[in-house]
Parts: C-alpha cells; structure tokens; sequence
C-alpha cells in the first residue's frame, strides 16, 4: 500500500499497477484531466504536476514544492507526499495568483499546454524569493508552447514572482507538514496488483537484501529514463524496487577532498553541490533535460542507465570519479572510466547497484571546463559532450584528463589526446598536435543528431575553446554566456 | 449584467460610456480562465461512454511495398479486443483524400511510406489496442521506394503536373543583365507539433448517422468524408468541434483520418469509439510542412536591381496530392516576396516522394517561396558587396510603378517602404550595424550578425471558391446571445474576435455573447479554418448575421416607440431612443412579445477576387499583409552554435479588432518561423523512416530561445483600405515569415568571416552543424586568395560569365 495527499485527500491505494504513470491515474483513475499528455515522454511539460516533500531549512519543517512529470513517474513515487495538480490552485473561487498572472499577460492560446506552465509557474514562485528570470528561464525551459512565443508567459512569470502575497498552501503548511509526517513511511512499502510490484525500502541495506534475492528487479531512482520503457516502447516491468526513500542515499556529503553523491540525489541538488566545485559542471546539469526531469533524475540513474549520451558521465569521468558499489554485504569502490564496458554494458554484477559517487574536490592549479553540443540550447540531447580536467603549472600542462560523450558508444577518455598534452608547454602549436590526437582517439557515428565529420571537428574545436579560455581569458567564447 | 429598475439616469450614464470589450479592445482569450484551471475540456477529456472503444492503427514499416498477407487473427488474442479492420472492411468509399484521390484509410494492397496506416485495432483500451495491432502479422514485398526530392524531380515522379507563371521573356532578361547568379536551395519541412496530438470520438446516431467530435480546422470536410466511408448521405452526419489543442494546417486535412476510422469502427461495432494518437504515431503517420528544393538563376545590374529571374520550387509532396496543388502555388505567388521580379519565369512542382503526404502548415508554402528570394537578395548583395537591406529595397515593389507581381495582380497600399523606414529608425540598424562590425572586429570566436527582412503575404484561399463563411445568431429573451460561425477555434482567439465583433454591432458586453463549438448542424458548408482567414471571413458572416438582427430590432423599435429609425441608437448596452433610454434587455423582451425574429443567419464571400489558372494571372488575393522584423544574433565559429540576442518586430494588421492577440499571433508565428529556420529539423533514415519522431529527438523552440529583447509593435492608424470586418486585416500566417530574418541575420554572421563578400551555403534549418560548415567554407574563402569557388554540401551558388566576388578588387569595409 502506498499513501500520500492529493491536494488535501488522503489517497491509500492498495491495489495499482506499478507501471501506472500519475498521468494516468489522474485522467483514468481520478478523472482529473487538467493535466495533459502532449508525449509521454517527459519532452514537453504539458502534463507538469508538484509535489510537496518535507524539508527543513534552518531547523524549521516545511514544505518543498517541486514540479514533475506525470507521465514519466509512476505512482509509487508519490509515497508519503503531497501531489497538487492545476486543478488545486484555485482557492474560494479565485484563481492563484499565477493562474491571474497567466491570464492577464494574454500568456495561453490553445491552452493545452497551460495547466503544465501553471504548475511549473506555481513552483517557480515557491522556490524563489522574488521575480528572477534566469530562474524563470531554468524553471519553464521543460514546457513547450507552440503557440505563444513564450514572451507573455515570461511576463505571466515575472508578475506571479513579483505578487508575494501568501496562498492557501502557505495558509495550509504547517497542517500539511503534520499530515505528512503523519504518514511518513516508515518500513518498507510494496504496491501492487497482483500480478506486477513494486518495493519501496527505507534503507540501504534492505535496499541490497531485496536486489540481491531478487537481481531480476529494475531499480527505480527518477525514472525518467526507465518509465520510457513502459510509455515509448509498451514494455511491462514486473518487479520494481523504488530507491526514493533511501535517505542515504539522497544524501551528499562533502568532506575535504571529496564529494560523496548518493546514487538517488536528485540532479537538481546534485547541480548545487557541483557547480559550487566546477562552475562548468553547474552550467551543464542547467542544460540537462529540464527542471522537471532534474527534480525526478538522479544522477547514479544517469550512470546506471550508461547511455553513450548521457550528460554526467563525461565531466565525471574527466575529474576521476568513482562509484560505490554494492551487492548484499559486500562494496567495491570502482572508476568511473571502468564501469562503461560497452554500448549499454557496464561493470555491474547481477545484484549491485551504485549506491554513491565520490568526486574529487576542486584542487589548484587545476582547470576544468566542460562543453554541451545540441541543436536547441536547452532540454536537448547532447551530439557531443566534451569535459577537460586539466592541471596546469608554469605555463605547462601537468596532468590531463579528457572525457567525451556521444564520440564513441560509451562515455569515453580522449587517451592519445591527454598523452599528446601532459607534460608539455601549453600553447596552439600545442593545442594542434591535441586535436590531431583526438582523431586517432575517436571515430564518431552520424546520426540524427549530427554527423561523424561534425562531431570531430567540434570536438576539436571545444578543445581550442578550453584553450583560448585558459589562455586568453577576455575573449569571449560561449554563446550562452553573452549578456 | 443588466440591473432590473435602473433610472433613466443611470442609463443615460451607462449609454455615454464607451463599450470596453468591443472592436478593437485588447480582450481576453475566450476561454483563458479555463485554461489555466484546466477546466478547458479537449476531445480526450470528454467523460468517456460506457462501452467505449479506442483505437490504435498499425503503421507500416516499409516506405513502399506490396502487402502479401494480412493476418488478424493473433490480434484477438489480447484480451479487450472488439475489431479489427483492414481496407476491405470500411462500407463506403475507402479514399479520403481531400482535394485529389490518393489517401485510402488504411493501405489498399500497398503501402507508400513508412507510417501508413495498414489496419486498426479496437479494444476496451488503448493500450490493449496498440498492443494486439502489434499482434498482427503483415507481409510485405518491398518495392523500389523514392525517398529524395531530387530523384523524385530527376524522374519526373509528380503527384501533380508542374504549373508555370510568367511575366516578360526571362531567358532575354537573363542574358542580357550586367550580373548573373545561379544557385540551389534546399529547405527543411517542419513538424506542426501541436500539442494535442490528432483525436476524434465518435458516437453512433440513428438511422446510420454518427455524432463526431474531431480536433479538426475543417469540420465540414471531416463531416463529408466520414458520410463518405459510410456510404451514407451527409445530413446523417454530425461533426462538434469545440477547441484544438493547437492546428497549425496540420488539422486541416489529416484529422479526417482518425475520425473515419472511428465512424467505421463504431459502425461496425454499434460502440462508441475514440482514437487519439500518441505522439510518435502522429509524427509518423500524419504530413508536415513540405520540404522544397529550390533552384535559381538570377540576373541584376549594378545596384542590385533585379532585370530577370528564373525560379523551379520543387515542393516535397510525399506520397499523395493532399494539397499539394494550392501549397506550391502559394510558393509560387510568393516567390516574388516584396519584390519586383523583372521578367521572370517561375515553375512549381509537385514532387512524388514514399513520406508521409505532407500538407498545409502555416503559411501554406508562401514561405518556402519567401526563403528563396530572400536567399537571393542576400547572394546579390554579398556579390555586389552592398548591405543587404539596402538591396532589399532597391527591389521593392513600386506604388504606382514596378507594382504588379508575376501573376499580374497589381500590389496596391504598399506600406513596406514606410514600415521599412520606421523600423529601420526605431531598431537602430545603421548604428548596430557599425557596432556589430566593431565587435567581429575584437571577437575572434563569437561573430555578431543582422538583418532586417520583410513580409508581404497575400490573404484569400487561393482556390477562390473557398473564401465563404457562414454564421448563426441568436437573441434569447433574456438578452443573452448565442453566436456560432463557421471557424474553429485553435487557440489563435478567433471565437474571441467574432464575439467583439458581434459585441460592437449590438453594443453590448461580451460577456453576454456565448460562442458554441463550430458544429456542422448549425452552420453548413464552411471552409476549413485556414489560409488566415478565420476572422475575416467568419466575423463578416457573424456581423452580417448581427446585423440583419440588429435591422429589424431598430425597425421594430421605431415602429413600437412611434419614432424614426434614426432615432434609435445602441450603445454599451443601452438604447437612446431620442430622448428616452431603455436597456437592451428591456428591448429584447419587448422585441419577442412583439413577435420578431431574434435569429438570423449571415453569409459572406470575398469581393474582387478571380484567378485564371491557364493563363497564371488575376488577383488570386483581395489584399496583402505586411510585416518587417529585424533580427540579431551571436554565432559560436567554433561549434555553430547561436542566440538570437534581440528582435523588432513591425507589423500591419490594419485596425487591430483584438492587438493583445495580434500581438500573440505575431509574436508565436515569429518563433514558430525561427524554429523552422533554426533548430527543427526532420530527418529520414535511408530506409524512408523518420527518425525525428518524437520531442526527444525534433526540437521546438524553449523559452529560452527567445531573446530577452523583442519589441512587437502593430502599425498604428493604418486602417485596411479594403472593406474587410472593420478594416482589419488576417494575422494567423503573416508574422511566420518574419522568423525569416533570423535566419539571414545567422547567414550574416557567417558572412562576417570573409568580409561579408560572399553568401554562405547554409541550408535550412540552419542547426549548428549547418552554420558550422559555413563557418568553414567561409574561412577557406578568406585564407584562398579566390581561386576556389564557394562549395559545400548544402546550398551552393555560382557566378555564371563573371569574377567570383572574392576576386573583385577593392576594400571591402
């Protein structure tokens, strides 16, 4: 059984299809149909919901509002929290102050893809302390609108953000934070129906028993990529085992030397974290995917899932990352670069899962800088992933690490290009010689996202960026940094 | 509303006000309350029927086969299967092609693109349905497919024949001009992408007869066809249409499918029946924009003026007519742009290809022609080594001279050169142009670029017939109002305009005004929701409806109050009747006891307009839209990669009836054209698959896409000069052009690299690879002293009898 407050309701739901996406419970279940499917796919927002989690910040208990996906989380992952849909926000009448400011900037047309901007809006202007529309930008960049051209929604943003008169929810918080305390999970759950199910433990070690008995189980961090296989490709998943309520291993942690990332940390937290250490690393996630995909991935499911595109393996890979891992009792503590066997083959043994990544502090004398090629700026897959750990002294590279990603059919180190550079004197001629090393290190694949001759000149030239930005630091040399 | 025992007082006071939610008022979208509550009901949140079916269609893998074997059987193995049906099973007439036979249901002993529907699965869900679709065991035998526009030209392979306007002897005009150039163009189709994917929901009626609920522009053809495939006369058939989750033209046609499947479906079964296709099956299975091949040969003099030109558009049908024939003509009306072509000879074809039947888009073709010609003013000022705008206008259409287009419509109220004007003041061109000049010169990696283009498109159906509408009003006795029309709502706020409209002819608020969805049993016969025309064909018929009504309630009034009928005047919901006032309630209520009609019909067709096809001349358009954008971007020389930083729009609507949706028609087509321009790209397998099926992997444009800085500006006081609804002019299609100037201003960039002497050969979309090889081609340009001519995958243009421009001498800053 899994329990967890829509809008206001206790919902108990004994009985579901753990495959069942929120999407469809809200249409088909609850006969809810604000929130829309535009793809099923986590592509376009238009099916954006929130859902309210504890959190405490300086000591006070409260609410986080965070917006999601419908159609790409499964119901279990609602356990213990609250689910507020576009239907909610409407209070004694009158709309929320961010369903007034959609309407007074004229910011929906068709008005299909509105009830996702509206939750997405909803969360923006919870999570900010006034308008901010870089954050704005950050927040809705995950909702298409074919319609409006996005300006009135931008305005609808800044409006809403502006407004910091206090809501229903507000009004409501310390009600809903007993209400959730109240049902705070406290063993582990299971939801089923009978035939399929899905195992919700607490802890890592329950969490390693009940893979290890049962190695056949798909583990469920986000799901942001696994709920694909369900809405894209109609696969049927019989046993899940859902990794969000491991407090362990949302945590991260810094220590002096090192980062330890819990596998389930929510990419959004694992952006803060990380760029803290590595600007560029920060720049990137805010590039990955979108906000809500952000809030729900996690970053051990970007590496378990081992895609040769995904985003973070690269840049993890170049700064000499490692996992832990675990199998019933026994850890093991492997290199990044050593996990990624082949296409879609990795390390893992039947049975173990990344339980953390541990990421090496930022040293001096140490450059990094890592690069994301896509046709659309953001919520784009990447052609090419580029990431360069470089150590520099005296005017020569000490040390180099180069990570690329969508070059081969796995994350993959620019070996021949790092021998080509460690220990030499860093100038083009230098630069040169690297980028002609890079073509003996890969021989990319076309497809629809850019073809072989493209992604190695581009690689080459991302490395001519790295440089020109060590070395002639006023040029400027990234579009998406020019004011 | 009204309050019951006003004074005479109050009234006078209410009738000196002006009415605020009338023509002209920036009044809120109809339905934008319920948009943002998500009370805003779409086809698939209709409460479902008991009993309902969905349904699913298995696509076809192969992009042309014959089929050998269907077999069906394993599909009733899934539980909750009602039906299967192949082409055999449908009762009437198996084609639905729209304008030209060519589209059968589901696939008629063969199949020609990979996507086309081979059988449909009804079952008790959709996920039932898809699954036991997938059931089914189809056999193919592959036939030799053509999947290029190129080859489909090469062999002649049309689904239409080719048709030709001429003005003058262009060969002549050619030949005899003082600078030649040649070149192709190849343009990129482009994914609708509304966000409610293609649905429909049938129920089955009396006597045969089915109640349809489609997302389509175009109900009366949705209503045509499935009395079609029923074989049933079309009185018995009901199509309800209340809103779209966005059209785009992808609507026009291609919804008709889904709904036809349904009625067969329900037929068959006596069951209700939905079908919504998810995204990946609708990208696959329905027609986009068409890609075009354009070819060139253009002759000039020394200003840059245009002398002579020959153009062949070669528009990508895909695999059937669809309407192929209006959309390449459309490109060909607009090929000419702003511009005064010379003598000039323009060929459109129509170009037989194993896709998907591409179809209507926004903008109809006009801008695949609009690309073309802009791509060459940009070549004839690179090679001339003058500012493009400057060019630009050397070029434009005349007013009283060099005013009449290729097809012999003479281009009257021209405001380009006015609205030119003002932009290029209040955008600052001159001065941004020097700084940008000033920033490429210090930026080695990131290159600034600008340009400033104009729209002029032509407004009417081309097939003049078309340009009708209908409306329906009615007046119950308490004053409210009950308005239908002939167009659908889309999300483009036509319901919105027609009730203003209809608000201002009987002064009342419009609040008071209900429009009901676009329904076939109240109004018949209507064109499709198209060609930009929704509001001026749809509000004329609705105020003529008004009016017709608002006659006999002044004849009435006079008649009843013994007063003269010029005595009689409605304003803000009140009437003077001389020196007396009453409420418009009160006149209504009184207007019924008096037994008059308070409903009437309204009708309207275009004036002026005729087009001789034979001959490719008349005045196919009753007036022209204008519009200028100037666009700046920043280009990445070492990736491709850009931003578009600012944007200025300046944009003729007429008198606006509604500028805060004007504004969000101009605004929405302005990205929607970018992305077309920019980051959409739509790419084939060799096999004929699509393999940009789906968001993940075709990308629209994100709010982050749009620059910080965009200044929209409609052009004031500028009153349509034809007698069009209150003199405003259509603004669905127009601003989609605008986008056009992103795309130049990307080409300028690149330009920069080789001092701006010659044209890149960036195709479109111009996606960061594309702008990166021209980034290449640029810089081999500049390090060669000139020998080698430009060359590169993409568009490629040559110098036909002269110096290439790189070998002309002179400073060219």
């Amino acid at each position: 059984m899994i329990q967890f407050l829509l809008n206001h309701e206790l919902r108990s739901e004994h009985s579901l299809d753990p495959n069942l996406t929120v999407l469809r419970y809200l249409r088909e279940h609850r006969h809810k149909t604000g929130t829309k499917e535009g793809c099923a796919s986590g592509d376009c927002g238009a099916c954006t919901v929130v859902v309210g989690e504890l959190d405490s910040v300086g000591g006070r208990e409260r609410i986080r509002y965070r917006t999601l996906n419908a159609c790409l989380t499964f119901v279990a992952a609602l356990h213990g929290k609250q689910l507020l849909t576009v239907e909610d926000l409407q209070h004694g009448g009158d709309l929320h102050p961010v369903q007034q400011a959609m309407v007074d900037c004229h910011a929906s047309q068709c008005g299909y893809c509105t009830p996702g901007f509206v939750m997405s809006l909803f969360a923006l202007r919870k999570s900010v302390e006034g308008s901010d529309p870089a954050a704005a930008h950050q927040a809705l960049a995950g909702n298409l609108c074919r319609c409006t051209g996005y300006r009135p929604i931008l305005a609808a943003a800044e409006r809403a953000c502006a407004d910091r008169r206090p809501d229903q929810f507000d009004a409501a918080e310390a009600e809903t934070v007993a209400r959730l305390k109240a049902i705070a999970p406290r063993r582990t759950a299971e939801l089923g129906d009978g035939e399929k199910r899905c195992l919700l433990p607490l802890t890592v070690a329950d969490l390693a028993a009940l893979y290890e008995a049962e190695p056949e189980a798909r583990l469920l961090a986000g799901g942001t990529d696994l709920a694909l296989e369900v809405t894209q490709q109609q696969r049927s998943l019989p046993v899940l085992i859902h990794l969000g309520h491991i407090a362990d291993m949302k945590r991260i942690e810094t220590f002096d030397d090192r980062l330890e990332i819990g596998a389930a940390a929510a990419l959004t937290d694992c952006q803060d974290a990380l760029a803290r250490e590595y600007p560029d690393f920060g720049e990137l996630l805010g590039r990955f995917a979108s906000q809500q995909i952000r809030n729900q991935g996690t970053l051990g499911g970007n590496i378990g899932n081992a895609s040769p595109i995904g985003d973070s393996p690269p840049l993890l890979i170049a700064l000499g990352a490692s996992l832990l891992l675990r199998k019933g009792d026994r850890s093991r503590t492997l290199a990044l670069e050593d996990y990624f066997r082949g296409y879609k083959i990795t390390a893992r043994e039947d049975g173990e899962f990344i339980e953390r990544i541990i990421v090496p502090r930022a040293r001096a004398g140490q450059a990094f800088r890592a690069y994301k090629l896509s046709k659309r700026l953001d919520d784009d897959i990447s052609a090419v992933c580029a990431a360069f750990n470089l150590t520099l002294a005296d005017g020569a590279v000490r040390e180099a690490r180069i990570a690329f990603g969508g070059m081969a059919a796995i994350p993959k180190r620019a070996t021949v290009c790092e021998r080509a550079l460690a220990g030499a004197v860093l100038d083009a001629a230098l630069i040169e010689r690297a980028c002609a090393a890079l073509a003996e290190d890969f021989a990319p694949l076309s497809d629809f996202r850019a073809s072989r001759e493209y992604r190695l000149l581009a690689a080459q030239n991302l490395l001519r960026r790295c440089f020109i930005e060590l070395t002639e630091p006023d040029i400027e040399t990234r579009v998406t940094r020019h004011a | 509303m009204h309050k019951p025992n006003a004074s005479q007082e109050e009234l006078a006071a209410l009738f000196r006000q002006e009415l605020v939610t009338g023509v002209g008022r920036s009044v809120r979208h109809e339905s934008a309350a319920k948009h943002v509550t998500g009370e805003a009901v779409y086809i698939d949140d209709r409460l479902e029927f008991p009993n309902q079916l969905h349904v699913y269609a298995l696509l076809s893998e192969r992009a042309h086969a014959r089929i050998l074997r269907i077999d069906t059987a394993p599909c009733y193995s899934v539980p909750g299967v009602a039906l299967v049906i192949t082409s055999a099973d449908v009762p009437g007439q198996l084609d639905i092609g729209a304008v030209f036979p060519g589209d059968p249901l589901l696939a008629d002993g063969k199949v020609e693109y990979v996507g086309q529907p081979v059988l449909a699965v009804a079952a008790d869900s959709l996920e039932n349905a898809r699954r036991a679709a997938q059931a089914a065991i189809v056999e193919y035998e592959d036939l030799e497919p053509v999947l290029d526009v190129e080859e489909a030209l090469r062999r002649q392979h049309f689904v239409l024949d080719s048709h030709t306007h001429k003005r003058g002897d262009a060969a002549a005009a050619l030949a005899g001009a003082p600078h030649r150039l040649a070149g192709t163009l190849r343009i990129g189709g482009q994914e609708h992408f509304y966000l409610e994917t293609q649905v429909s929901s049938v129920l089955p009626a009396e006597d045969g007869g089915m109640l349809v609920y489609c997302s389509t522009q175009n109900p009366s053809e949705v209503q045509k066809l499935v009395a079609e495939v029923l074989g049933v006369p079309m009185n018995r058939v009901t199509v309800d249409m209340r809103r779209m989750g966005g059209g785009f033209g992808g609507k026009e046609t291609q919804a008709a499918g889904p709904a036809c499947l349904c009625a067969v479906i329900a037929r068959l079964t006596g069951r209700p029946t939905k079908m919504r296709l998810p995204r990946q099956e609708d990208m696959l299975m329905t027609g986009k924009r068409h890609p075009f091949l354009v070819d060139y040969e253009v002759g000039f003099d020394d200003d840059g003026r245009l002398r002579g030109i020959r153009m062949d558009l070669a528009g990508n049908c895909g695999y059937s007519p669809d309407l192929s024939g209006a959309i390449v003509d459309r490109a060909m009306f607009h090929a000419d742009n702003a511009y005064y072509l010379g003598d000039a000879l323009i060929h459109g074809h129509r170009c037989k290809t194993n896709t998907a039947s591409n179809t209507a888009y926004r903008g109809f073709g006009g801008p695949q022609g609009m690309l073309a010609i802009e791509e060459i003013m940009d070549a004839i000022a690179r090679h001339l080594g003058r500012d493009p705008l400057e060019v630009r206008r050397r070029n434009y259409y005349g007013k009283t001279e060099r005013n009449v287009t290729h097809y012999h419509q003479t281009v009257e109220h021209n405001l380009l050169e006015e609205m030119t004007a003002e932009l290029e003041a209040s955008c600052d061109y001159a001065g941004r142009r020097a700084a940008i000049r000033a920033f490429n010169a210090r930026s080695p990696v990131l290159k600034k670029g600008l340009a400033l283009t104009p729209v002029k498109f032509g407004i009417s159906f081309t097939s003049s017939f078309l340009n009708q509408a209908g409306a329906l009003v009615h007046i119950y006795t308490d004053g409210s109002i009950h308005l239908n029309h002939g167009g659908t709502e889309m999300g483009q706020g036509l319901n919105t305009k027609v009730a203003q409209i209809v608000a201002e002819v009987f002064q009342v608020d419009v609040s008071r005004i209900r429009i009901s969805a676009a329904n076939t049993d109240k109004v018949p016969n209507t064109s499709p929701t198209a060609a930009s025309s929704g509001a001026d064909l749809n509000g004329k018929a609705a105020k003529n409806a008004a009016q017709t009504i608002k006659e006999r309630l002044v004849e009435f009034a006079a008649r009843h109050w013994h007063l003269c009928p010029e005595d009689v005047q409605f304003r803000n919901g009140q009437l003077r009747l001389r020196d007396r006032f009453v409420s418009f309630e009160e006149l209504i209520q009184a207007a019924y006891v008096g037994q008059v009609s308070l409903s009437s019909t309204g009708f309207y067709r275009t004036p002026k307009i005729y087009y001789d096809r034979e001959q490719a001349r008349g005045r196919p358009f009753y007036y022209y839209a204008y519009g200028v954008a100037c666009s700046e971007v920043l280009v990445d020389t070492l990736t491709g990669e850009y931003r578009l930083l600012r944007a200025d729009i300046l944009h003729d609507v007429g008198a606006s009836l509604n500028p805060a949706i004007d504004i969000g028609q101009i605004e929405g087509g302005f990205v929607q054209g970018m992305g077309w321009l920019t980051c959409e790209e739509l790419v084939w397998s060799d096999q004929g698959r699509l393999l940009t099926a789906n968001p993940a992997s075709y990308k629209i444009p994100t709010i982050a896409d749009v620059p910080a800085d965009l200044r929209v500006r409609l052009v004031e006081n500028r009153k349509n000069p034809e007698d069009t609804v209150f003199h405003s002019k259509a603004v669905g299609e127009p601003p989609f052009m605008l986008g056009i100037s992103v795309w130049c201003a990307l080409k300028d960039a690149v330009a920069s690299l080789a001092d701006y002497r010659a044209q890149p050969a960036i195709d479109a979309p111009a996606t960061p690879e594309r702008v990166l090889w021209g980034v290449e081609q640029m810089k081999r340009l500049k390090q060669d002293t000139g020998r080698v001519k430009p060359a590169g995958s993409g568009a490629g243009r040559t110098e036909i009898g002269g110096v290439h421009p790189l070998c002309e001498s002179g400073n060219h800053e």
